[in-house]
């Protein structure tokens, strides 16, 4: 006789579980990664190292405070993608408290002060990423170029750099297209003066630009979140919503005005919009949960983004459009849920129809 | 059948649901095992409740002789069903006995000691079908004491009935067999295509509809084949609906609407829309009870999963311990760690080997760990798969929030009523949180809310009538005290006035009196 169970049905199950789907979120993540980490060298390396760990470290220690047990939910991988985003976001020669501190912002404010793991509201890596870029310009906006690895800083210049506080020197330092561009701009020079060309964008499409740690090479990304839809991971609505929004609005512009507006290519490419896309936006908790309401979503942030980006303060603005949508997320979700089946969408039973 | 733009790029009906998922069908353990009829077991277990609906009433007590075929059971009230001796043998007791049903608790029971001969009692009647009524037919469902065998044991004669009360124009058969491992309808397809078809249209005969559907998920092409053998049957022609293999295609109102396009309202029948729905197996033994005059003895079991040794379709007697049919199976390996009644979606666990199968039993499953869900949920991500998977168009997660906050009516609200238990968000959270398990404790608290609600009122109903009686009573008494006051009354001013006229002549009267 096999031992009583309080299982109750269904016994079988479609084996896809919360770690598997953390594990291939890295996984899809890890070409892009891997690229940032590959130009930036050494202290990017250090630099990501202690995000995650950090991020691993206040997981377990927020699960302790909060009396859940320790081993089981923090071997989920959630606490570890969180910190493997924030390092994403960040510049690759930020000194190591930076990352610590992006990583105890996400975890502890972004996730753990809402109720842990399915409870926030806020997305965690941007919430970490919005707030270290407020209280901290200086450090958020300081970028490299990148590099190949003989170039770099060694491993002991590295430990400096991360852990030393030796500032960046100014000869490998740079700014990214987004920044130069809007500067620019605001200095009041028309974009052909500028001189944007197609080179500029294959650069920033596969990478070879200054930028945050994970977030240079869109190709990488772009083919990472093909594979994470592919995998039924995310839902490719999102993400097409995200891009789309964006270059469409991004096109109507550049077609209004040439000189003001940058075409929607640049847009796509450069920056945080592709990882925001397929990395961030995605992400479950702060989603909304059926396909009109991600649409909706994807577009909102997309819109944002263009809206942030041409006018705003700031010349990346993927972390305010992505929080100002979480907030709307509740909303979304009240007005797009499915309809009920024999029920119209208002609720009432289908009539009986004539026949 | 309805127009749409989905049907002409889809002829197949590949994403037919909305919602729904694949689960491993894990069929070929039994696919091809054909149906083998199991020996008389030594001891025969038929609970009186084998069906939706009232409790049989036993019509026979300890120690009674009885004969294959004899009613032993009589339906109790409209929504009930007749429970037949499936072999010869003794009464060796009434009383109650752990049934097979999800709670485990006991029901009235009779037990059977076959007597190892087999012989048949008298059979039903024979009727010609041809040229026999609606009524007849529908009846005889009830005297075979037919139930729905897809799972839910809902009396047949009463579906059977349904033409009188709506005007019906299809017969659906479910032969969508969309749990996994099961393959008992499959075979019986198979191998009684023809008596099955012939159900089907006797069973159409008594609905008064002029189509036949058939049913059957893509996974079955051999069934397929063999149905589409014989199409024609009593004057009908019967269609095939290939179905894309998913489950829950084989719920009711589900197939309904792949199969004819009509979505069944909620709170209604499909027959509301003309549609009537039944099980593969149910139109097979309506063939044996219409054609041989045979009531519902026997079923075909799925006995299956890598926990049985040798996993086989069995045609088992009604009543038969799981446990004979197990041992029949070459026993357990040892290695399971589930016993199960019916499917993996939706069946129940096995507590007591001991316990018979029953006419709704499709199958007993013996699980091995890696053939079963974990068990140690974790906290919701909100990933949606759930909503994905749901074919009602649920939201579970939030439906779950809302139950475990103790806001039922919230639930309710977002349409926990219009959850049918298929299992599918379970099934799919990578959480492992058991939501449908969820759901059902809602919908039993509310069921009890309801119950208790209902007592409350019918109190103070009875209560208030009571109230309103004793104050009639008390009414009609100060009424007659009031006349009987005023008849006193006139009677004293009656004397009074006659005293009154006594004095006015005295003397007069009494003289006269006198004289």
């Amino acid at each position: 006789m096999t031992t009583q169970s309080a299982m109750a049905a269904p016994y079988t199950h479609s084996m896809f579980n919360v770690s598997r789907t953390m594990i291939a979120v890295m996984t899809c993540l890890f070409p892009a990664t891997a690229h940032g980490l590959y130009h930036f060298g050494w202290p990017a390396v250090m630099l990501f190292a202690v995000t995650v760990l950090s991020a691993i470290l206040c997981e377990a220690l927020c699960l302790i405070l909060s009396g859940r047990p320790v081993l089981r939910f923090s071997m989920d991988g959630s606490a570890t993608l969180t910190g493997w985003l924030v390092a994403m976001t960040l510049p690759p020669w930020a000194p190591w408290w930076i990352g610590a501190l992006g990583a105890v912002i996400a975890i502890v404010l972004g996730k753990h002060v809402f109720g842990g793991l399915g409870q926030n509201l806020f997305n965690p890596a941007m919430v970490a990423r919005a707030v270290l870029l407020v209280a901290l310009p200086v450090q958020m906006t300081t970028w490299v170029a990148p590099m190949a690895p003989a170039d770099g800083p060694g491993f002991i210049e590295a430990l400096a750099i991360t852990f030393g506080g030796l500032p960046t020197p100014d000869a490998i330092s740079g700014a990214t297209v987004l920044s130069d561009v809007q500067s620019q701009l605001d200095a009041g020079r028309s974009l052909s003066e500028i001189g944007l060309s197609f080179a500029t964008a294959e650069a920033q499409f596969f990478g070879a630009v200054p930028g945050s740690l994970g977030e240079t090479s869109a190709f990488l990304l772009l083919l990472g979140g093909l594979a994470l839809a592919l995998l039924r991971i995310i839902r490719i609505i999102l993400p097409v919503a995200v891009l789309g929004s964006l270059a469409a609005l991004a096109g109507i512009a550049h077609l209004v005005n040439p000189e003001e507006f940058v075409p929607p290519v640049f847009h796509l490419a450069t920056g945080s919009a592709m990882f925001c896309a397929f990395f961030i936006a995605t992400d479950y908790v702060t989603a909304p949960m059926t396909a009109l309401g991600k649409a909706i979503y994807g577009c909102g942030i997309g819109s944002l983004i263009f809206i942030i980006r041409t006018w705003g303060a700031f010349p990346e603005g993927v972390a305010f459009a992505v929080l100002l949508m979480n907030a709307c997320v509740p909303l979304i979700d009240t007005y797009t849920r499915p309809r009920i089946f024999g029920r119209t969408r208002k609720g009432a039973p289908l009539p009986l129809e004539d026949r | 059948m309805s127009f749409s733009l989905a049907h002409l790029m889809n002829p197949t009906g590949l994403f037919a649901l909305n919602g729904g998922i694949h689960p491993q069908g894990r069929k070929f353990l039994t696919a091809d095992a054909a149906i083998e009829a199991m020996p008389l077991p030594s001891l025969i277990r038929l609970p009186l409740r084998q069906h939706i609906g009232a409790q049989a009433e036993p019509l026979v007590k300890r120690g009674d002789e009885v004969l294959k075929g004899q009613m032993i059971a009589r339906a109790r009230g409209s929504v009930s069903a007749h429970v037949h001796a499936p072999t010869s043998g003794r009464v060796i007791a009434v009383g109650y006995f752990a049934a097979p049903h999800p709670s485990g608790l006991p029901v009235p029971t009779v037990t059977i000691r076959p007597d190892g001969k087999d012989r048949w009692g008298p059979r039903l009647p024979r009727i010609h079908i041809e040229d026999a009524s609606a009524d007849e037919i529908a009846t005889r469902a009830a005297e075979a004491g037919i139930v729905g065998m897809g799972g839910a044991g809902f009396p047949a004669a009463v579906k059977l009935h349904l033409g009188r009360k709506y005007d019906l124009d299809t017969l659906i058969i479910n032969g969508a067999e969309c749990e996994p491992y099961l393959t008992c309808d499959d075979r019986l397809m198979r191998e009684h295509a023809e008596e099955v078809v012939d159900g089907a249209a006797i069973m159409a005969k008594a609905l008064g509809v002029q189509r036949i559907i058939f049913g059957i998920e893509s996974n079955k092409p051999e069934a397929i084949a063999a149905i589409s053998r014989f199409r024609h049957a009593l004057g009908y022609t019967i269609s095939i609906k290939v179905l894309p293999t998913q489950y829950p295609m084989g719920s009711g109102n589900h197939l309904v609407k792949i199969i004819t396009g009509r979505e069944t309202p909620a709170r209604a029948l499909s027959a509301e829309l003309g549609i009537v729905v039944h099980n593969t197996a149910t139109a097979h033994a309506m063939h044996l009870a219409a054609r041989y005059g045979e009531p519902s003895l026997s079923r075909v079991v799925t006995v299956s999963g890598r926990g049985v040794k040798t996993p086989r379709n069995l045609r088992v007697l009604v009543g038969t311990p799981v446990t004979e049919i197990i041992d029949h199976c070459g026993g357990l390996t040892g290695t399971e760690e589930q016993l199960l009644l019916g499917g993996p979606m939706m069946g129940f666990p096995i507590r007591s080997l001991r316990i018979p199968a029953i006419k709704s039993t499709s199958g007993i499953l013996a699980l091995t760990k890696a053939e079963l869900r974990k068990s140690q949920a974790m906290p919701c991500i909100r990933c949606g798969s759930c909503v994905q998977a749901c074919p009602s168009g649920l939201t579970p997660f939030e439906m779950n929030a809302r139950i475990q906050a103790d806001n039922l009516e919230g639930a309710v609200e977002i349409g926990l009523m219009d959850c049918i238990a298929c299992g599918c968000c379970t099934f799919m959270c990578p959480s492992n949180i058991p939501l449908v398990q969820g759901f059902s404790y809602a919908k039993g608290r509310l069921a009890e809310k309801q119950s208790q609600e209902h007592q409350r009122e019918e109190t103070k109903r009875l209560a208030a009538a009571r109230t309103a009686r004793e104050e009639a009573i008390a009414a009609a008494k100060r009424e007659a005290m009031a006349k009987r006051k005023a008849q006193m009354a006139e009677k004293k001013r009656r004397e009074a006035e006659a005293k009154a006229a006594e004095g006015a002549a005295p003397g007069a009267a009494p003289e006269g009196a006198v004289k």
